[in-house]
């Protein structure tokens, strides 16, 4: 009984054909270099076969609840003076609780007033309570809404590091939330190696922020604090001036904390010089949102200071000459680099908070390309040791086995291709893997056929059977590896990732060329031999 | 060509040979766990030591233009005023190599500065030109999370083969394979307390393929268990048990002693960064292989012996149902 294979054949080979399409594409030539070229192009490197840099960062978060808390307290503060209700101070009375405001020294006969001023307005936002009999007032940011910030806050972060790698001009850059804690991002950039560029521009929190100026200039910190009498109000703060010129280096100012316009605020930034003193400037622009805010803040407050804060640091001090909407100039001692720096960090945004490094890894692309010359050795030695091995020990069988497990490679390889899933070192491990454990269906259904052949059967019923009886094993057997491999892909990060992966696909892989194709070819083998010859197995 | 046609060994007339084999292993193990918590690193108690993505900290490893010299570095970096650093030769000797590794920093902010300084002594104080091949500082919150992780990963991946093996056979199936599996896991970690090894990312990696691997030659024998089980039900499950091994035994040291090639072959030529992750699995895979033979099989004999004893049903569940 001879079976027609046209269709199955046909299958097999088509199958091919699309993966190592998926291998190499359409090469632009045969020789080893156009291969090598359409290889590399096809299969992604993972960052240590390529060399680069992997960052975790920490986003602080808590500055930008702090933020947002310090400009409630402000409006507060507006609010009840236009209301024209008096209170002794509105702060947050807690550093490490940057969720919590406090309304103090509200007069009994105010109280409901105030209560209702403060319900009607940040009730949205925040839980209000009473204490010290209905004369003071705390404001705690709602859990829901603190959440969301910090959400936001990540997802700025985001979009700010990924604006400012790419403008940096690295390809192909990955900056994504890092699963494994809270409020962390993961930056990965192939090809870098010189890594302290980067991160000053990564890391930069060159927030810009203009404040208004309560007092100042002072000598240092012990006069600022003399001439408010001992102690800074609680929503004040102190900051040095930091200008180019040795004499007013470190000068200090008392700023109003609550920023009247922040990072977020400014669309764009320019540098550029003043047409008159020839000083190099910052234009800038504001979105309209903070636009009006500024224009509402600068008429009324015509003839008083703002301070331009950079990075924690006043920058410049100008009196407001006249109302200013949306478009202004910051003339500061700024040098060269400075200017383009800032207008570049303008640009791409502002951090909405700081970053901590969690962790750091530089892979040089020497120890890349060392680390793929070994991982393929290994390879290429493994794969050659297991095909002569089932050639040996199997005989015409093996030659069945080993185009199976070309195939698999083939197939593995080629869906690396397609789904531009990474390759990492571990990957390459999980390559070599697959080839010893793929062999292990191989040797399974072969071990099968043997002792069929030996109960006594025919060629094509110990082929049949022996498919029969180890389809239940290997079926169990690729499911319980799969089970590991998708358990190490949820929880493993970067390079394990990529090991996890090949591996998966691999033995995916391996359930057809094992099974399905190997079949084939014993089938035509079957067709072939005369009646009562002999497998050769 | 074949093997063990016909191999007719009692495996389980020496289930207490191998359980003395296992116990000596496990015990060394621990022991040497044990050994090590005893003497921390940097004040970090672990059973087996752990590699930097783990233990936090900073590690540069530098390629020397010339062969390196492990003082002239101490004396370079000690005149820098980094004084906790350990330098050691790094892969073979040609490569001229060194990893120069910083206990972890607990200031996050500060993270950074480790690396920079190194290379700056190395600059400054060390007339040998230099590249750095590789870098990583993880702090002390990466770490923490990735221990857990790792931790947690393992469980549910034995856990997962529980359930699959419960589903797949019966629940005893799955307590034996899950109880061999540990026991792999348990011999493969304690290998690397015992040569002093570190266990990172990729050693973990490496387990949880093995917690897989384990569970295969675990798996190919119990189905042949389940099929003999349904073919001759009165045969004595010790005889029937012992017929499953050895019928299987072909298959299993065949597909052990090649996966064992192929890993051997990583381990030999896969370079220095695979070396755990390759030690892993050719210590895993032996083990893994000797477990299912040893460990599991017996496992289910003995249960149901126990349950005999205590006159319920002297039967091994066979398969619930079995395709084929």
């Amino acid at each position: 009984m001879k079976k027609n294979l046209k269709g199955r054949v046909a299958l097999i080979i088509v199958v091919l054909l699309i993966f190592t399409y998926g291998i190499f594409g359409i090469p632009s030539g045969f020789s080893g270099n156009d291969l090598k070229e359409a290889l590399t192009k096809r299969i992604h490197l993972g960052l240590d076969l390529q060399g680069g840099v992997h960052l975790i960062l920490q986003v602080v978060v808590s500055e930008a609840v702090g933020d947002e808390t310090d400009s409630t307290a402000a409006r507060i503060q507006q609010d009840l003076k236009t209301a024209n209700l008096s209170y002794s101070q509105v702060y947050k009375p807690d550093p490490s609780k940057p969720e919590l405001i406090k309304v103090e020294g509200v007069t009994p006969a105010n109280s409901n007033a105030v209560r209702s001023l403060l319900d009607s307005k940040y009730s949205n936002d925040y839980d209000l309570n009473s204490t010290d009999n209905d004369t003071a007032f705390t404001l705690m940011m709602k859990p829901l809404v603190e959440r969301a910030l910090e959400e936001k806050t990540v997802q700025q972060a985001i979009e700010t590091i990924n604006d400012r790698v790419n403008s940096l001009g690295v390809s192909e850059p990955r900056v994504a939330p890092y699963s494994l804690g809270a409020n962390q991002i993961l930056v990965e950039l192939p090809g870098i190696s010189d890594l302290d560029q980067v991160k000053n521009a990564i890391q930069s929190t060159a927030r810009l922020e203009i404040h208004a100026v309560a007092g100042g200039p002072y000598q240092d910190e012990q006069a600022a604090l003399a001439a408010n009498s001992g102690a800074i109000p609680p929503d004040e703060m102190m900051a040095h001036f930091s200008g180019m010129s040795g004499s007013e280096a470190d000068s200090v100012y008392v700023l109003q904390r609550a920023p009247i316009v922040s990072g977020s605020d400014f669309r764009s930034a320019e540098p550029s010089t003043n047409q008159n003193t020839g000083q190099r400037i910052v234009q800038f622009t504001l979105t309209d949102e903070a636009g009006n805010r500024f224009y509402d803040y600068t008429s009324a407050n015509v003839g008083k200071a703002m301070a331009v804060v950079m990075g924690g640091r006043v920058r410049e001090v100008a009196n407001i000459k006249e109302p200013i909407r949306d478009t202004g100039e910051i003339e500061g001692a700024f040098s060269q680099d400075e200017v383009t720096m800032l207008s570049k960090l303008l640009r791409t945004g502002a951090l909405p908070a700081s970053l901590n490094f969690l962790e750091d890894r530089t892979v040089g692309a020497s120890l890349g390309v060392d680390s793929i010359r070994e991982g393929v050795t290994a390879a290429v030695v493994g794969v050659l040791v297991v095909m002569a091995f089932m050639l040996i020990y199997y005989r015409g069988s093996g030659i069945n086995a080993d185009l199976a497990l070309f195939l698999n490679l083939v197939i593995l390889l080629g869906f690396m291709g397609f789904s531009e899933a990474t390759l990492t070192l571990p990957g390459i491990a999980g390559v070599i893997l697959t080839i010893g454990m793929g062999v292990d269906s191989n040797v399974l259904i072969f071990e099968r056929i043997r002792e069929e052949i030996r109960a006594g059967k025919s060629a094509s019923a110990a082929v049949d059977q022996g498919f029969a009886h180890a389809w239940v094993t290997i079926v169990d057997t690729h499911v319980t590896t799969i089970v590991s491999a998708a358990i190490l892909f949820l929880f493993g990060s970067g390079p394990v990732k990529g090991f996890a992966v090949t591996l998966t696909f691999g033995l995916a892989a391996n359930l057809f060329t094992a099974v399905y194709v190997s079949r084939v070819i014993f089938e035509a083998h079957l067709n072939k031999l005369k009646p009562g010859e002999m497998v050769s197995i | 060509m074949e093997l063990f046609h016909g191999a007719n060994v009692d495996w389980l007339g020496k289930k207490w040979y191998f359980l003395a084999f296992s116990m000596i292993f496990s015990v060394a193990g621990i022991i040497s766990m044990g050994w090590h918590w005893a003497h921390p690193v940097a004040g970090l108690h672990s059973p087996v030591p752990l590699g930097v993505d783990f233990r936090g900290g900073t590690e540069v490893q530098v390629q020397f233009a010339q062969p390196p010299d492990i003082n002239a570095i101490r004396k370079a970096t000690d005149a820098a005023g980094i004084h906790d650093a350990s330098i050691v030769n790094y892969d073979v000797p040609a490569n001229h190599e060194v990893l120069i590794s910083l206990p972890e920093q607990t200031n996050e902010s500060t993270l950074d500065v480790g690396r920079q300084r190194i290379e700056d002594a190395l600059h400054a104080h060390y007339d040998n030109p230099f590249t750095v091949r590789n870098v990583q500082v993880v702090g002390p919150t990466v770490g923490r999370q990735l221990e857990r992780q790792a931790g947690l990963a393992t469980l549910y991946s034995m856990l997962g083969m529980l359930v699959y093996l419960w589903f797949r056979f019966q629940l005893i199936y799955g307590v034996a394979a899950v109880v061999a599996c540990f026991h792999d896991t348990l011999i493969t970690v304690g290998a690397f307390a015992l040569t002093d090894r570190e266990i990172s990312l990729t050693v973990i990696a490496a387990i949880l393929t093995l917690v897989g691997y384990s569970m295969n030659d675990t798996i190919v024998v119990f189905d042949r268990i389940r099929e003999n089980l349904r073919i001759s039900r009165r045969e004595p499950l010790p005889v029937l048990v012992n017929r499953s091994i050895n019928q299987t035994l072909s298959r299993t040291v065949l597909t052990s002693g090649l996966t064992f090639l192929t890993v051997l072959s990583l381990y030999v030529f896969g370079g220095e960064v695979l070396k755990g992750f390759s030690f892993a699995l050719v210590v895993g895979i032996l083990i893994g292989t000797y477990s299912s033979i040893a460990v599991a099989a017996p496992m289910l004999v003995s249960w149901q012996e126990w349950r005999a004893k205590k006159g319920k049903v002297a039967t091994l569940p066979a398969a619930k149902r079995s395709r084929v």
